[in-house]
C-alpha cells in the first residue's frame, strides 16, 4: 500500500505515545459516584427518563435522545440515582452541565440485554435504530451520533468508507490498543457499517508509527470477507482530521463548507466500529471506552476500558497520580485537548485521552510577542488557510473579512501556534472570532425572528383594527338601517294615515254605519210614531226611505272601496265622476228651477240666475277635475286633502243652494205664487242633500284618527261652522224684522226659519263647545287636574284621619278641648268632602263626557251615605272602648240618624230611578251593566284595532266593524241610560 | 456646416437612444422602498425596544435613513454603531448616554406566583413573547423575548424581572486572547503561580 496523495502543511510534534502502551488495556474500578452529562455529544441535550432514588442496571436507559441528532443515555452500571442536577462536564469552558448522578451498588447488574443475532437480517432502519437506541457516537473527537451518519447512504452515494486509526495526537493511544487487542471485533464493526452503506471501497487509514496495530487489523481483515484496504501514512500531524485524512487517502478535497458524504465519502473512528460492535453482537450500549491515561505525573501511564460518568480522580488515582507533580490536568491531546480544572469531571463517551502533566512537560505559554510576519503559519496550515491574517482580522475584530477568508476551515489543529516563533496563541483567535462570528450569527437570526415576530403582531393589530372599524362601520349601518327601516314605517304609516284609501275606505265605513244607524232610528222613531198615532208620520217615512237609499249607497261605495283597496286612486276617481255627476245633476235642477220660475214669472229669477251660473262653475271644476285625476291619476299623497276639500265645496255649495232655494221659496211665498209646494219639496231636497254632505264632510273629517292636529281643524271648522250660522240668523233676523214692520204675510213661516236657523246655530255651539272641551282639552288637562286633586284629596285625608285621631284620644282623657277638636275636624271632614267630591266629578265627567251635573247627584249621596256609616262605626268603636261616655253616646246616636237619613235619600232617589226604568219596561240594574260592558266591549274592540294595526293584519276591516258595531251599542245603553239617570 | 450638422444630430440621436434606455431601465429595475432602510434594519438588533424614541427598529433604521444619528440603540450596542457607521460611510460615535459598550442581553421574567393575570405586559410586547390570559398566570417565552424591558412598566405588581441570558455549554464563547505583548515576564510568574491546574 502506497501513498500517492499528501496535504497541505502539517508538523511533526514529538510523539509521547510509548508511555501508555506499555501494558494491556485495563479495567476501570467501578467508583462510588457515576456523573453522566445529558449532552455529551453535538446535538440536544436527551431527555431524562428516570427519577431521583430510581435503582437503575447497567445498561439501563436513562435519558432518552431528543430530536435527530440525539443518542440514549445508558446507566454504565447499577446503582441508585441519587441525583439530577447541574455538575461539572468536560468542556473548556469548566461550566457545569446537566447530569445523572448514579450512586453505584457494586454489583455492576446487567440489565436484560440481548445482541442481534443477524443484523443482515432486519431492515436497516431497525439496524440503524437499534445502533441509535444503544447510544453510539462518535468516539473519535466530536461525538456526532453515529446512526446520523449511518443514513447518509439514503440521500449520498457513498463510494468509500474510511475507518479514521491515524490517532495523530501526541500521547493518545486508545485506537492503538484498542486495534492491537480486538483488531477482530473492530473489522466486525466495520462489516456492519459497510452493510449499512454499501461502499464500493473501504478503507483504515492508520499511521505508521503503530506497527503492531497494522499486524492486528491486517490479521483480522484476513478472515473477513469485506474488501477491505489497509492504508498506513507517514506519520504527520493532523493526518487524523477528516478532511485530512480523506486527502491523504483518496486525493479528494472536500469543498469548503461541506461534508466528505458530498463527494461520496463517509468516515468513521475505528473505535465507533468497535462500540457497535458490542452493541449489534452482544446488545452493550455505549457505556464504557477506552481511555488513555498519560502523563509524566502518572507513575502508572496505561490505557483503561473505563465506565462513561466515572470521576477523572479515580481513573488518575488508579494510574497513580503524584498530586505534587501534576501542574496541568488536559482531557484530549496536547494539540487540540483543553486543560480542566478540577478531578472530579467525568469521563464522557468523546473522552479519549487524560493528561496528567507535569510543568516541564507542559510549561506555560510563553508570552505572545508580535506577529513578525514569518509566514510559517500558513507552511504548517492543513487547511491552506493564511492563519497570520486571520489573527491579523480576529484581533481587530474585523469577523467579516475572517469569514471571507475561510475563518471556518479552520480546523484549529493547533500546528500554527506549535510553529509560531512569536508563541502567538493563534488557535485561540480563531476560537475567538469563530464564537464572535457565530454569536453574531444567532444574534442575527434572533433578530429576524423578532423582526418576523414584530411585524406579524404589527400586521395583526392592524388587521384587527381594521376589523374592528369594520364591525363598528357594519353595527353603524345596521343602526341606521334599521332606524331607516324605522321612520320608512313610520312615514308608511303616516302615509296610510294621509293616503287617500284607508282613510277613504275607513270614512266610507263610518259613513255608511252612521248612515245605518240613522236608519234605525229613524225606522224606531217611525214605529213609535206610528204606534203612538202622533206626529207627521209621512214626514217620518219619507225620512226612513231616504235613508234607506243613503245607507244602501253608503255601503256599496264601501262595498266596491274594499273589493278595490290597491285602486285607491280609481275609487278616488270614480269619486270625482260622482261628484261631477251630482254636480250636472244639480245644474240640471238649478236650470229647471230658473226655466219654472220664469213660467210663472215669478220668484227671484236673478238669484237663480245667479245659483245656475255658479252651478255650472262647479260642475265644470268637477268635471275637470274628474278628469284630470282620470288622465294622470292624482298624486295619491293629498287626494285625502283634495277628498276633504271636495266634500267641503260640495257641503258648501249644497248649503248655498239650500239658502238660495229658502230665499226663492220664501219670496215665493210672500208673492203667493202657486209654485210654493213644488219650490218647498225642492228645498227640502236640497236641504237633505246638505246634510248627506255635511255629514260626509264631517265623516271624512274625523275619520283620519290623527286626532290632535285633525280635532283642531275640525274646531275651526265647527266654529267656521256656528260663526256662519250665526251670521245667517242675524240675517233672517233682519230680514224678519222686515217683514214684520212691511206687515207680510209670510212673518210667521220667516219667524220659524229664524226660529230653526236659532236651533241650528244652538247646536253648532253646542258641538263646537263639547268638541272643544272633550277632546283636545279633557285627557290632558283633566287628568292633570285629577292628580292633583286626587293629591289634595289625599292630603286631606291624612289630616282628617290625624285629627280625628288626636280626637279620639282628647274624647278619651275628657279634655275639655274636645269640643273644639271636633268642630275642626268636621270642618276638615268637610274640606275633604269638596275635595273628593271635585276629584270624583272630574274623574267621572271624563270617561262618559257627559256635562250633565245630573250622576253627581247621587254619587254624593252615596258618598254621604258611606262616610257617615264610617263615622258611625267609628263613635260606636270609641263608645264600646268608653261605654260610659255620654257624650259619645248622643254623638253615635245623631251619627246613626243622620245616617239613616242619608241612606233613605239614596234609596229614594235608587227606588225613584228604577221605578222610571221599569216604567218602560227597562231593568236599570241590568241597562248599568249592559252599557258597562259595551264599553268594555269597545275599549277592548279600540285595542284590538291598534293592536292589529300596528302588526298590520290584514283583518283590519273587521275588527273596525266590530269596534263600530260595539260604539254604537255602546252608545245607544249610554243613552238610554242617561235618560234615567238625568 | 455638414460636420457640424452631422455631429450634432449623431449626438442627439445618442442622447434619445440612451435617454430611451435609461427611461426603460429606470421603470423595469425600479426598486421598491428604499433598499438602505433595509440594510440599517437588518443592523439593527429588533428589540422592538423603542429606547431610539421610534417605535420599533424599522421607524429608527428610517429615520438614520433620513439623516438620524446612529447611537441612539442602547441594545445594539457600540457593534451597532460601527456597523451602521460602517454601512452609511460616517464616523462612528460613541453611543448615546455613555451606556456601557456592550449590553448585557437580558430576558424578561415573570415571578409567576405573584402574576394577577391582567394582560398589560401581553399587550405592551412587542413580538408576542407573552403568554397568558386574562386572570391567568403569564409566562414569557424565553427564546423569543428581544429583552426591550418594555413589558416591565406597565406590571400592576412588579413581578417582572430582567434576568441577564445565563451562559451555557452552546452560548460559551472563547475569550480574546489577552495580548502577550501587554505582559512583562514578572507579571506572568505571579499569574502562572496563581492556579496551579489552570
Amino acid at each position: 500500500m502506497s501513498t500517492q496523495f499528501s496535504f497541505h502543511g502539517g508538523v511533526h510534534p514529538p510523539e509521547n505515545k510509548r508511555q501508555s502502551t506499555g501494558g494491556p488495556i485495563q479495567i476501570a474500578p467501578i467508583p462510588e459516584q457515576l456523573s453522566v452529562p445529558l449532552s455529551q455529544h453535538i446535538g440536544a441535550p436527551s431527555d431524562v427518563v428516570v427519577a431521583v432514588g430510581d435503582r437503575v442496571l447497567k445498561g439501563q436507559v436513562i435519558a432518552e435522545a431528543v430530536g435527530r441528532i440525539s443518542v440514549n443515555v445508558h446507566a454504565p452500571s447499577s446503582g441508585v440515582v441519587e441525583a439530577i442536577e447541574a455538575r461539572p462536564v468536560p468542556h473548556s469552558s469548566g461550566m457545569t452541565a446537566p447530569s445523572i448522578v448514579i450512586r453505584t451498588d457494586g454489583e455492576d447488574e446487567w440489565v436484560e440485554h440481548s445482541g442481534l443475532e443477524d443484523f443482515r437480517a432486519i431492515p436497516k432502519q431497525e439496524l440503524i435504530d437499534f445502533i441509535r437506541h444503544h447510544g453510539i457516537s462518535g468516539m473519535g473527537g466530536a461525538g456526532f451520533p453515529t446512526d446520523v451518519k449511518l443514513h447518509l447512504g439514503d440521500d449520498h452515494i457513498v463510494n468509500t468508507l474510511i475507518l479514521n486509526a491515524m490517532e495523530c495526537e501526541p500521547y493518545i493511544t486508545a485506537d492503538d490498543m484498542l486495534l492491537r487487542e480486538h483488531a477482530e471485533q473492530v473489522v466486525k464493526g466495520i462489516e456492519v457499517i459497510a452493510h449499512l452503506l454499501q461502499p464500493h471501497h473501504v478503507m483504515i487509514g492508520i499511521e505508521d508509527n503503530k506497527p503492531q496495530a497494522i499486524r492486528a487489523l491486517e490479521l483480522a481483515t484476513e478472515q473477513s470477507k469485506l474488501n477491505l484496504d489497509i492504508v498506513v501514512v507517514p506519520t504527520v500531524y493532523p493526518s487524523g482530521g477528516e478532511k485530512q485524512l480523506i486527502k491523504l487517502l483518496t486525493g479528494v478535497e472536500v469543498p469548503s463548507g461541506h461534508i466528505p458524504a458530498d463527494v461520496g465519502i463517509v468516515c468513521q473512528n475505528v473505535g465507533t466500529a468497535s462500540a457497535i460492535y458490542d452493541a449489534v453482537y452482544n446488545g452493550i450500549p455505549l457505556i464504557s471506552r477506552i481511555v488513555t491515561l498519560t502523563g509524566d505525573a502518572l507513575g502508572h501511564p496505561h490505557n483503561m476500558r473505563a465506565l462513561i460518568g466515572t470521576p477523572l480522580q479515580t481513573l488518575l488515582q488508579s494510574a497513580q497520580l503524584r498530586e505534587k507533580d501534576l501542574y496541568r490536568l488536559v482531557i484530549g491531546g496536547p494539540m487540540m485537548g483543553f486543560t480542566v480544572d478540577s478531578q472530579s469531571i467525568p469521563l464522557i463517551k468523546t473522552t479519549n485521552c487524560v493528561i496528567a502533566a507535569t510543568y516541564n512537560e507542559m510549561p506555560p505559554a510563553p508570552p505572545a510577542n508580535p506577529c513578525i510576519r514569518c509566514g510559517m503559519c500558513e507552511q504548517v496550515c492543513p487547511a491552506e488557510l493564511l492563519p497570520q491574517q486571520l489573527h491579523w482580522f480576529a484581533k481587530g475584530k474585523e469577523f467579516e473579512k475572517a469569514k471571507h477568508h475561510n475563518l471556518f476551515d479552520c480546523i484549529e489543529c493547533g500546528a500554527c501556534s506549535y510553529v509560531c516563533p512569536s508563541n502567538i496563541p493563534l488557535v485561540q483567535y480563531y476560537r475567538f472570532a469563530k464564537a464572535e462570528i457565530r454569536n453574531e450569527e444567532a444574534e442575527q437570526r434572533k433578530a429576524d425572528h423578532a423582526r418576523q415576530r414584530f411585524e406579524a403582531r404589527q400586521a395583526r393589530l392592524e388587521q384587527e383594527k381594521l376589523e374592528k372599524e369594520l364591525r363598528r362601520k357594519q353595527r353603524a349601518e345596521e343602526a341606521a338601517k334599521a332606524q331607516a327601516v324605522k321612520k320608512d314605517k313610520a312615514v308608511q304609516n303616516s302615509e296610510k294615515a294621509e293616503s287617500s284609501g284607508e282613510p277613504d275606505l275607513k270614512s266610507l265605513k263610518t259613513a255608511s254605519a252612521v248612515a245605518r244607524t240613522k236608519l234605525k232610528k229613524a225606522q224606531k222613531a217611525l214605529q213609535l210614531a206610528e204606534d203612538k198615532g202622533v206626529g207627521d208620520i209621512d214626514k217620518l217615512r219619507q225620512t226612513v226611505t231616504e235613508l234607506e237609499a243613503k245607507e244602501r249607497a253608503a255601503q256599496e261605495a264601501y262595498d266596491q272601496a274594499q273589493s278595490a283597496p290597491a285602486e285607491q286612486p280609481v275609487v278616488d276617481i270614480q269619486q270625482l265622476k260622482t261628484n261631477a255627476a251630482v254636480a250636472r245633476t244639480k245644474l240640471k235642477q238649478a236650470e229647471k228651477a230658473l226655466a219654472k220660475a220664469k213660467e210663472s214669472g215669478e220668484g227671484d229669477l236673478e238669484a237663480l240666475r245667479a245659483k245656475l251660473a255658479e252651478q255650472k262653475a262647479k260642475t265644470e271644476a268637477a268635471q275637470a277635475a274628474y278628469d284630470q285625476a282620470e288622465s294622470g291619476g292624482a298624486p295619491q299623497a293629498d287626494v285625502n286633502a283634495v277628498n276633504l276639500d271636495e266634500l267641503k265645496a260640495s257641503m258648501e255649495t249644497a248649503l248655498g243652494k239650500v239658502d238660495k232655494a229658502q230665499k226663492a221659496l220664501d219670496a215665493a211665498v210672500a208673492s203667493g205664487s202657486p209654485a210654493v209646494e213644488k219650490m218647498k219639496a225642492g228645498v227640502e231636497k236640497l236641504q237633505g242633500k246638505y246634510k248627506e254632505a255635511k255629514a260626509e264632510y264631517e265623516n271624512a273629517q274625523s275619520a283620519p284618527a290623527s286626532a290632535p292636529v285633525m280635532s283642531a281643524e275640525t274646531l275651526a271648522e265647527l266654529k267656521a261652522d256656528m260663526e256662519a250660522i250665526q251670521g245667517k240668523v242675524e240675517k233672517a233676523q233682519k230680514a224678519l224684522d222686515a217683514a214684520v214692520s212691511s206687515g207680510s204675510p209670510a212673518v210667521e213661516k220667516m219667524k220659524a226659519g229664524v226660529e230653526k236657523l236659532q236651533g241650528k246655530y244652538k247646536e253648532a255651539k253646542a258641538e263646537y263647545e263639547n268638541a272643544q272641551s272633550a277632546p283636545a282639552s279633557a285627557p290632558v288637562v283633566s287628568a292633570e287636574t285629577l292628580a292633583e286633586l286626587k293629591s289634595d284629596m289625599e292630603a286631606m285625608q291624612g289630616k282628617v284621619e290625624k285629627a280625628q285621631k288626636a280626637l279620639d284620644a282628647a274624647t278619651a282623657s275628657g279634655s275639655p278641648a274636645a269640643d273644639k277638636m271636633k268642630a275642626g275636624v268636621e270642618k276638615l271632614q268637610g274640606k275633604y268632602n269638596e275635595l273628593k267630591q271635585a276629584f270624583l266629578e272630574a274623574g267621572g265627567q271624563l270617561p262618559a263626557a257627559q256635562p250633565d251635573a245630573a250622576p253627581v247627584d247621587p254619587k254624593t249621596l252615596k258618598q254621604t251615605v258611606s262616610i257617615v256609616r264610617t263615622k258611625l262605626k267609628k263613635a260606636q268603636a270609641a263608645l264600646d272602648g268608653a261605654a260610659d261616655d255620654v257624650e259619645l253616646q248622643t254623638e253615635v246616636q245623631r251619627l246613626t240618624q243622620a245616617h239613616e237619613v242619608a241612606k233613605k235619600a239614596l234609596d229614594t232617589y235608587e227606588s225613584e230611578q228604577n221605578d222610571k226604568a221599569a216604567a218602560e219596561g227597562i231593568d236599570l240594574k241590568q241597562l248599568k251593566i249592559d252599557a258597562a260592558m259595551a264599553r268594555a266591549a269597545v275599549t277592548k274592540a279600540e285595542r284590538a284595532l291598534s293592536k292589529a294595526r300596528e302588526a298590520e293584519q290584514d283583518d283590519l276591516p273587521e275588527i273596525e266593524q266590530q269596534l263600530l258595531a260595539a260604539q254604537l251599542e255602546a252608545e245607544n245603553l249610554n243613552q238610554t241610560l242617561s235618560r234615567f239617570t238625568d | 456646416m455638414d460636420i457640424i450638422l452631422i455631429a450634432v444630430i449623431a449626438l442627439l440621436g445618442l442622447a434619445l437612444v440612451f435617454g430611451l434606455l435609461l427611461g426603460f431601465a429606470s421603470v423595469r429595475f425600479r426598486v421598491e422602498g428604499n433598499p438602505l432602510v433595509d440594510q440599517i434594519d437588518g443592523i439593527l438588533p429588533q428589540t422592538q425596544c423603542g429606547q431610539c424614541g421610534y417605535p420599533g427598529c424599522r421607524p429608527y433604521a428610517e429615520a438614520i435613513s433620513e439623516g438620524d444619528a446612529i447611537n441612539k440603540c442602547p441594545p445594539g450596542g457600540q457593534s451597532t454603531v460601527e456597523a451602521l457607521a460602517d454601512l452609511l460611510d460616517v464616523e462612528a460615535i460613541p453611543l448615546e448616554g455613555g451606556v456601557e459598550e456592550e449590553p448585557v442581553k437580558k430576558v424578561a421574567y415573570i415571578r409567576e406566583d405573584e402574576c394577577i393575570g391582567c394582560t398589560k405586559c401581553i399587550q405592551a410586547c412587542p413580538v408576542d413573547a407573552i403568554l397568558g390570559a386574562a386572570k391567568q398566570m403569564h409566562t414569557v417565552i424565553e427564546s423569543e423575548c428581544t429583552g426591550c424591558d418594555l413589558c416591565v412598566e406597565p406590571c400592576p405588581v412588579d413581578c417582572i424581572d430582567m434576568l441577564p441570558i445565563e451562559t451555557t455549554l452552546n452560548t460559551w464563547k472563547w475569550d480574546m486572547p489577552k495580548p502577550g505583548v501587554d505582559l512583562i515576564v514578572t507579571d506572568l510568574r505571579g499569574e502562572l503561580k496563581q492556579g496551579d491546574a489552570a
